[in-house]
């Protein structure tokens, strides 16, 4: 095998600047929207009583899942000892951590009580998933942590298997308990299915290599290192197959629930009559960011701007899925006397009015920025990235 | 949270007798608490509500929580705080309508509670249901969890505060059976209130004692729980429906 020598990026330079300078601002813009929604109440915002989680929670589990998927090109190298992919472990680790702190920071900054969360980390009912999900979440910022070591420290190359192996494991079980905080709601006919856990670890295999890849052109591009194309259409393979992956789990999701004389109204609602979210579901969910960029992938004639495109689309797509399950599951109505027509002053039996409001998206966006920072400054500190990605 | 230890029930001994180390008998009665002691497993109150006596156009239950509870409403339907509802129910075969109150159900197996990330969500040993404002940390997961829609989230800063019941903007909040009534030895406000009415549609008890109003009721009569295929077990029991 050839030596590969890593190399920090060099900041300061006016990419570098202009990167940092606009993912700070983003993020501050973001600071400033929790502070308007802390301040006034979440009635600014286009949560309500219905639909209870809206667009931050959209953001944060986009990011969540995705957190768990960026780490796959990390374990196919190491744990599937796939050579091609090994030089890039580093950085799906570091980005694997940064998309997670980027998601957690959304999601515990759209809580009614964001100066609580001394409170959530001292008080436990193990019977939540949240409180679960809690441990999971920080046990993977320690085993990545670890792994990233192993992986960087000659000295510590013995304990580079287990690592791997632990770290693998550990997203798996992850993305289980993030799938299982909908998994295991019977009050709302949209969750409440065993298929949201393998669902979920589908989803985080797609959009998790999806940014992977859209970080390693930027970085490479931005730093002006090379790349070869046969590592990008290589990997655009792979996303491509875990595009069919997650479609496949859609249809066994949906096929599941029509089978079920009680999921027909809640069906019908996603997939034939629910206005936006029916919209959201085959045409930016499935055509756009499942058959289409599987299309291009698989393509004989993939390049690496062909890739770049399609892994955009699974990112838009992906996007647009986790907004059906979490915001349409919300909008259809709680059924609380099956099979009668029922009306009050509390919006029972009619489905939830939901707009995303400009604060909202604002804080979700800051989840990226986060992300980002975190990204470039590990990258710029420690020793992520090979100097060259090129076939030699 | 609130465990009946036996500490408890030795400091609040009037009606307990204690059998043998470990057991205790207590005298179920539907009586004040006394000061300082906790809620007790030897109760479990609920309703029977009787919707066949309950107009629709009548909504005494609903503005004496209100008042009772200190909500104040801001015009915005969608995000203000409502503890208690009536829904219209219509079977759309045989054109039967009903008018049902709708609250909290304080079910045996709450979903909020489980939930509940922190405990915030909790249920007495008596069996209400309450969220421990000090806890809560206001990520309405219950909201997501209960099957009842019986949650509210304090989407805004709260004003003309009772005592009984404090709110805190960005906390989840539901009914809470009156608990502050009960433990004082009365009934709910929508209880009574709705007997103030002349209707007396929803009768208040404890389950708990095979001699109560309540008790006897139920088992002599037939009554549903809203959606009993759950397996929440609800303390509110419905007739009519
Ligand atoms: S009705 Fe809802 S809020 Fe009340 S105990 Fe049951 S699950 Fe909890
Ligand atoms: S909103 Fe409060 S009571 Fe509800 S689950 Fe979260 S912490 Fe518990």
């Amino acid at each position: 095998m050839k030596r590969i020598t890593f190399r920090e990026l060099t900041p300061m330079t006016t990419g570098w600047l202009a990167l940092m300078g606009a993912l700070l601002v983003v993020a501050a813009i973001a600071g400033a929207a929790v502070l308007y929604m802390e301040h006034q109440g979440h009635w600014v915002t286009g949560m309500t009583n219905q639909v209870v989680w809206g667009t931050p929670h959209v953001f944060a589990i986009f990011l969540i899942v995705a957190a768990s998927g960026a780490l796959n090109v990390a374990s196919i190298g190491s744990v599937f000892g796939r050579e091609p992919y090994q030089p890039l472990g580093r950085l799906s680790g570091l980005l694997a951590i940064a998309l997670l702190a980027g998601g957690l920071a959304v999601l515990v900054l759209d809580l009614g009580r964001p100066d609580r969360l001394i409170v959530a980390m001292t008080h436990f009912n193990f019977k939540s998933i949240f409180a679960w999900n809690v441990i999971l979440y920080s046990g993977f910022f320690a085993i990545v942590g670890a792994y990233l070591w192993t992986m960087m420290d000659w000295k510590m190359k013995g304990y580079y298997k287990g690592a791997a192996v632990t770290a693998f494991v550990w997203r798996l079980v992850l993305t289980t308990g993030t799938g299982s905080i909908f998994g295991f709601l019977m009050a709302r006919d949209a969750y409440n299915s065993a298929v949201m856990a393998p669902l979920f670890i589908a989803m985080s295999f797609a959009f998790g290599l999806a940014a992977f890849i859209l970080v390693v052109m930027g970085a490479y591009a931005g730093s002006g290192r090379p790349v070869a194309p046969e590592l990008v259409t290589r990997m655009g393979r792979l996303l491509g197959l875990f595009c069919a992956a997650n479609l496949y789990f859609v249809a066994v999701q949906h096929l599941t629930a029509l089978y079920m004389a009680d999921r027909g109204a809640v069906e019908a609602f996603i997939l034939a009559d629910g206005g936006i979210y029916t919209l959201l579901f085959w045409g930016v969910q499935v055509a756009l960011g499942g058959l289409v960029p599987m299309a291009i992938l698989f393509s004989k004639n993939a390049t690496r701007c062909t890739v770049r495109f399609a892994a955009i689309l699974v990112m838009i797509g992906g996007f647009a899925q986790v907004y059906v399950i979490l915001i349409g599951g919300q909008a259809f109505p709680l059924n609380l006397f099956p099979g009668m027509e029922v009306s009050s002053s509390f919006q029972d039996g009619v489905v939830g009015t939901y707009a995303p409001s400009l604060p909202e998206v604002l804080l979700g966006i800051g989840g990226f920025a986060v992300a980002g920072l975190i990204t470039l400054v590990g990258a710029t500190f420690l020793r992520i990235l090979p100097d060259s990605l090129a076939a030699d | 949270m609130t465990e009946t230890t036996r500490r408890d029930l030795l400091k609040g001994a009037a009606g307990a007798v204690v059998l043998a180390p470990g057991l205790t008998l207590i005298a179920a009665k539907a009586q004040a608490r006394a000061p300082g002691s906790a809620a007790s497993a030897a109760n479990r109150f609920g309703l029977l509500i009787d919707t066949g006596k309950c107009d629709s156009g009548c909504t005494a239950c609903v503005d004496a929580c209100k008042t009772e509870m200190g909500l104040t409403g801001h015009d915005r339907p969608a995000t203000d705080v409502q503890y208690i509802r009536k829904v219209n129910v219509k079977d759309p075969a045989t054109g039967a309508a009903h008018s049902v109150p709708v609250m909290c159900q304080h079910c045996a197996k709450p979903p909020c509670v489980d939930v509940c990330p922190t405990g915030a969500s909790m249920k007495r040993a008596d069996g209400i249901v309450l969220v421990d404002r000090h806890i809560c940390i206001g990520c309405r997961y219950c909201m997501m969890a209960c099957p009842y829609k019986a949650r509210s989230f304090a989407h805004e800063d709260q004003t003309n505060q009772r005592e009984a019941n404090p709110r805190g903007k960005g906390c989840v909040e539901a009914c809470t059976l009156c608990a502050h009534r009960i433990d004082a030895g009365a009934k709910p406000a929508c209880v009574e209130a709705c007997a103030a009415t002349g209707k007396a549609a929803i009768l208040f008890g404890d389950l708990a004692d095979p001699n109560s109003e309540l008790s006897r009721r139920v088992a002599a009569e037939a009554s549903t729980r809203i959606r009993a295929d759950l397996g929440t077990g609800p303390a509110v029991r419905y007739q009519g429906i």
